[in-house]
């Protein structure tokens, strides 16, 4: 199936994405119920009108628009003067009007887009600008719950209510590899902002894409699409879709047409599957809100909230490779984790105060390197974040410093860190502490040279006949000699000059 | 003066004075709720054990302090559409029969914070989808005036109660007329405030673009206290305005030298009962005597007001009904097997034939190649028809009609016949669509032509029947309205009557004077 997936198949995908992204708000999108993703008891974060009770009524949550403007401005949508709500009638029992409250035609933000870096040509990367149709608020349902061989359902609302702002790119998308591109730069942009965890696996962000795929030389659009349910990890994403792909052409390419349907992502199976059919073509009689206002957004309103977008990915990108010259790989792997570079920032700013000048470029790296790798590490494993970890930027900053210094070897350095980020605390005492501070005074190295050399005859003869090796042996015996903690570029060269 | 038939500032004179507690005027009431109601049925539920702590809590803050709220210790009820917390709240559907809110809707709220006591919940036409109340699950309710005959709807109960002295005031709601049309059948004073004026919260939904709160009492000068409580900003219903309550009551004028008065000629409409259209033009007459200039008007939309009101209402009642769905409160079809039973079944067993008339037009009305061609159009007229009123509101302060083409007609006359309350309402709808305040006040009597819009065909009764006069006032104008009702009601005394079944045999008892 594969085969089909080679551009030179000339079968091209065609992909579309909706995204639902559950806002961070401290209440609900119309009540004010707490908005708690995390809440297990079920019906804990329920009113009288989250729930439909006769005569209540909604009223717009003021975080939750601007969330949703600023979200819009960062994707560079036009945010028209008027937006309003509308509601989407049908019948469920996780939906507790008989209507959801979302909107129409009329939606916060409209025609924007999202440059991103697919793989280009010749293993580089290339930007590519993938459109978005319209982003707009709506509330979630609650969950409807089967207790296994009940013969009745449950219903917990404590979702109900919650704010989503639904994403609806156009089919700009080429393949699952640039579609996960696209959902984790938007992931970022979603958490730079502040506007939700966006996590598809704790399903604070949703994904619903629309495959196709276009014939041999076909220019206009499949007059089909399929819509692939279930998707709640990155990983999934791009299996589902590269699987959708594969199937779709197997059936173009047999001469077929793929039905429109909707599908469901097994992961067992490692398959999509047809999904229970669905009703016919809902039609959820949409109508104004006549509940709530229209919304209104002023020049100043939305000079101020663009004025307070944070810098996103992107542009940090950019500038960590002007002012810190770090290489693309690191860059993006540190950004990606927007508290990480904001530690990484911090300890950046302790270092420039700590070097009392300009930074040096060499700094950075260390700081990067030690954050995406033994800091990281140690995050991961506690499955916390770097501002909530015992090590603080100024502590990190200093021990990048000890080791960039050599009064500490890296090895012991590791050692250091992991020993604040069990307790807190100074790196230098803590070296200290543990014995682990880096011998570079030239005597006491060279003592120890004296010891070795006279003691190991044989080792230094065979050096001397061009035995490499045996020059490793000696640096061994000399640092064992300094229980480990010779600066290494001194005992070599020393030795190196004793052995002359 | 009886206490059954006086004017909340009468009985809040009487409690100031401890002339009366509390707990009397409420036991007094309970009384006659309990003698009378059978005979008119104008509540559905009776709260006399908390109406009494109530009123016992109400004696205390009398006695402490010298400073009380007109409304402190008064009894009242209020249409069974208002939800009321730990009170049964049914909307006269059996969907809702046995349905407890945990909640207080704002108004309801508002008048618990003035320590008034709630006497009960009154009938109306099942959801308010009626002008007669006979779409009540629960039974009509009677005229006081003739029990053969409706109080009119959709807040009948309310306004029977107030017309049969068994509430001095009684909360109400309107959405095309359910205010006005009651109160002029019953003989009584009701108010449908601006749209946005007082807060929908807690009221269960009609239409959600134009109910409004009001009330239904004695006098004009009841209904403008009652509007300084219940009015002003909800920050839970995101419709209500920001403007500042003013002190209607206190403003209230008795001349009205160099207010303009409309008379609008499209609603002296065909088919008004001879009788009717000869108490609002006597009415009018008094009004030119108070002072005011009156002037012939034209609103030549106003016959597009049924048409739009057939839309939108029956749309917005599809979608505002979806709620009672049987999965977490209210009726739930016991034999239904899978979930499209629970809704079919359910909503089936619960809902009456009105409501499911509405339902059905709305459904279609929003459908997919509908909704344009009517629910957007008739929108599209409705901003007409406020562009329409905003010019006339150029020239006069207010206007003034009848509240109903008839006096009551008998039950069952409107029964069977589902345009019933188009017809009756056509008065009353435009101001409705538009969100403007109005009142309905007495003015007279009338004979009765029995059939159900009091047809010319029809033969003269001679029963008579109380006539109402209508009085609409431009957004946010309810000043003046209140003052055009009550200057006319310190000439006349139409308001005082009482109809001779409910005069009670003996005074109120515990007076002290």
């Amino acid at each position: 199936m594969a085969e089909n997936l080679k551009p030179s198949s000339g079968y091209a995908p065609v992909i579309g994405l909706e995204i639902h992204v559950q806002l961070k708000t401290k209440s609900k999108m119309f009540c004010d119920s707490p908005n708690n993703p995390d809440e297990t008891a079920p019906n804990k974060n329920i009113c009288e009108i989250c729930t439909g009770q006769p005569g209540t009524l909604p009223v717009a949550n003021r975080e939750a628009v601007r969330l949703a403007v600023i979200v819009g401005q960062a994707l560079n949508c036009r945010i028209e003067e008027y937006s309003k709500f509308d509601r989407k009638n049908y019948f469920y029992p996780d939906l507790p009007k008989g209507y959801q409250i979302s909107q129409y035609d009329r939606p916060i933000a409209q025609n924007g887009y999202l440059d991103i870096e697919v793989p280009g040509e010749n293993g580089g990367s290339a930007s590519k600008r993938i459109r978005i149709r319209r982003a707009h608020l709506e509330e979630d349902a609650g969950k409807n719950i089967h207790p296994e061989g009940a013969d009745y359902s449950l219903v917990d609302f404590n979702r109900a209510g919650t704010p989503l702002l639904e994403i609806v790119t156009e089919p700009d998308i080429a393949s699952a590899k640039e579609a996960k591109i696209f959902l984790q730069e938007l992931r970022n942009i979603i958490r730079y902002i502040g506007a939700g965890s966006a996590d598809m696996e704790k399903g604070t962000m949703r994904l619903e894409p629309n495959i196709s795929v276009r014939k041999p030389g076909q220019l206009e659009l499949p007059a089909y699409k399929v819509e692939v349910k279930n998707i709640n990890s990155f990983r999934f994403a791009e299996s589902a879709i590269e699987y959708e792909i594969a199937r779709q052409a197997e059936i173009l390419k047999e001469g077929g047409m793929p039905k429109q349907v909707t599908m469901g992502w097994n992961e067992k199976a490692g398959q999509t599957m047809e999904q229970r059919e669905k009703e016919e073509a809902n039609d959820y009689r949409y109508f104004p809100e006549p509940d709530l206002p229209i919304l209104h957004f002023s020049k100043e309103y939305l000079e101020e909230a663009l004025a307070s977008i944070p810098e996103l990915p992107a542009q940090k990108r950019a500038r960590f490779k002007r002012e810190y010259g770090l290489p693309d790989a690191d860059i993006r792997n540190l950004t990606e984790w927007k508290e990480l570079t904001e530690f990484f920032e911090e300890a950046i700013s302790e270092l420039d105060e700590l070097a009392g000048k300009a930074l040096p470029l060499k700094f950075a790296k260390m700081a990067a390197n030690w954050c995406l790798q033994d800091f990281s590490a140690l995050l991961n494993a506690a499955k916390i974040n770097p501002l909530e970890s015992k090590v603080t930027p100024h502590n990190f900053a200093e021990l990048i410093k000890l080791i960039e210094q050599s009064k500490i070897s890296a090895t012991a350095g590791k050692q250091v860190l992991a020993k604040m980020f069990e307790l807190g605390g100074e790196p230098s005492r803590i070296m200290e502490d543990l014995g682990l501070a880096q011998v570079s005074d030239a005597a006491v190295i060279e003592q120890a040279i004296n010891k070795v050399v006279s003691e190991n005859a044989k080792a230094v003869a065979d050096y001397k006949a061009g035995l490499q090796k045996s020059f490793g042996f000696l640096v061994g015996m000399a640092m064992k000699e300094l229980k480990g903690k010779g600066n290494p570029q001194v005992v070599n060269d020393l030795l190196k000059k004793k052995l002359e | 003066m009886d206490a059954s038939f006086s004017e909340i500032s009468e009985l809040h004179e009487k409690l100031k004075n401890k002339e009366i507690s509390s707990v009397e005027l409420t036991e007094y009431f309970l009384q006659r709720i309990k003698k009378h109601n059978p005979q008119i049925n104008a509540y559905l539920t009776v709260t006399e054990d908390a109406a009494l702590e109530e009123a016992k809590e109400a004696d205390k803050i009398i006695a402490r302090r010298g400073k009380i709220s007109v409304f402190t210790g008064i009894p009242f009820g209020i249409k069974d559409l208002f939800c009321t917390k730990g009170i049964r709240t049914t909307a006269s559907s059996k969907i809702l029969e046995n349905y407890v809110p945990p909640f207080d809707a704002t108004s309801v709220q508002k008048m618990r914070a003035e320590n008034a006591i709630i006497l009960g919940k009154t009938n109306l036409d099942e959801f308010a989808h009626g002008s007669s109340t006979e779409t009540s699950a629960f039974g009509e309710s009677k005229n006081p005036w003739d029990t053969s005959r409706i109080p009119g709807g959709s807040s009948g109960g309310s306004a029977a109660a107030v017309a049969a002295g068994l509430a001095p005031l009684a909360l109400a709601t309107e959405t095309g007329g359910s205010i006005r049309q009651p109160s002029s059948l019953c003989g009584v004073s009701g108010w449908k405030p601006t749209y946005g004026r007082v807060s929908r919260y807690g009221v269960i939904s009609m239409t959600s673009s134009n109910d409004s709160i009001g009330a239904i009492g004695r006098s004009v000068r009841d209904l403008a206290l009652t509007a300084e409580v219940m009015s002003g900003r909800d920050e839970k219903d995101a419709t209500t305005g920001n403007r500042e309550v003013p002190q209607y009551s206190a403003n209230l004028r008795t001349n009205l030298k160099g207010m303009k008065i409309g008379v609008p000629a499209e609603y002296f409409i065909d088919g008004m009962e001879d009788d009717v259209k000869k108490r609002v033009l006597d009415a009018i007459e008094e009004l030119r005597k108070l002072g005011a200039e009156i002037i012939d008007v034209s609103l030549p939309l106003t016959k597009y007001g049924s048409l739009v009101y057939a839309i939108v209402t029956p749309s917005e009642i599809s979608s505002n009904l979806s709620r009672f769905d049987g999965i977490r409160y209210g009726h739930q079809a016991k034999d239904a097997r899978d979930l499209a039973e629970i809704y079919s079944k359910t909503r089936a067993q619960g809902f009456g034939d009105e409501a499911k008339r509405r339902i059905m037009t709305g459904t279609y009305a929003l459908s997919a190649g509908y909704y344009e061609a009517y629910y957007l159009k008739a929108q599209k007229v409705r901003r007409l028809l406020v562009d329409e009123f905003n010019n006339v509101f150029e020239k006069v302060d207010c206007l003034v009609c009848a509240s109903s083409p008839n006096v009551a007609p008998k039950i069952g006359a409107a029964k069977d016949n589902p345009l019933f309350g188009y017809i009756a309402d056509q008065l009353n709808i435009p101001a409705a669509m538009a969100g403007l305040p109005a009142l309905s006040v007495p003015c007279g009597f009338g004979a009765a032509r029995d059939g159900a819009d009091g047809g010319a065909s029809s033969s003269v009764a001679g029963v008579q029947m109380p006539v109402g006069l209508q009085i609409i006032g431009p957004q946010w104008g309810e000043q003046k309205i209140f003052d055009a009702g009550h200057a006319y009601q310190t000439v006349t005394d139409w308001h005082k009557k009482m109809p001779p079944d409910f005069v009670p045999a003996s005074p109120l008892p515990g007076k002290r004077k």
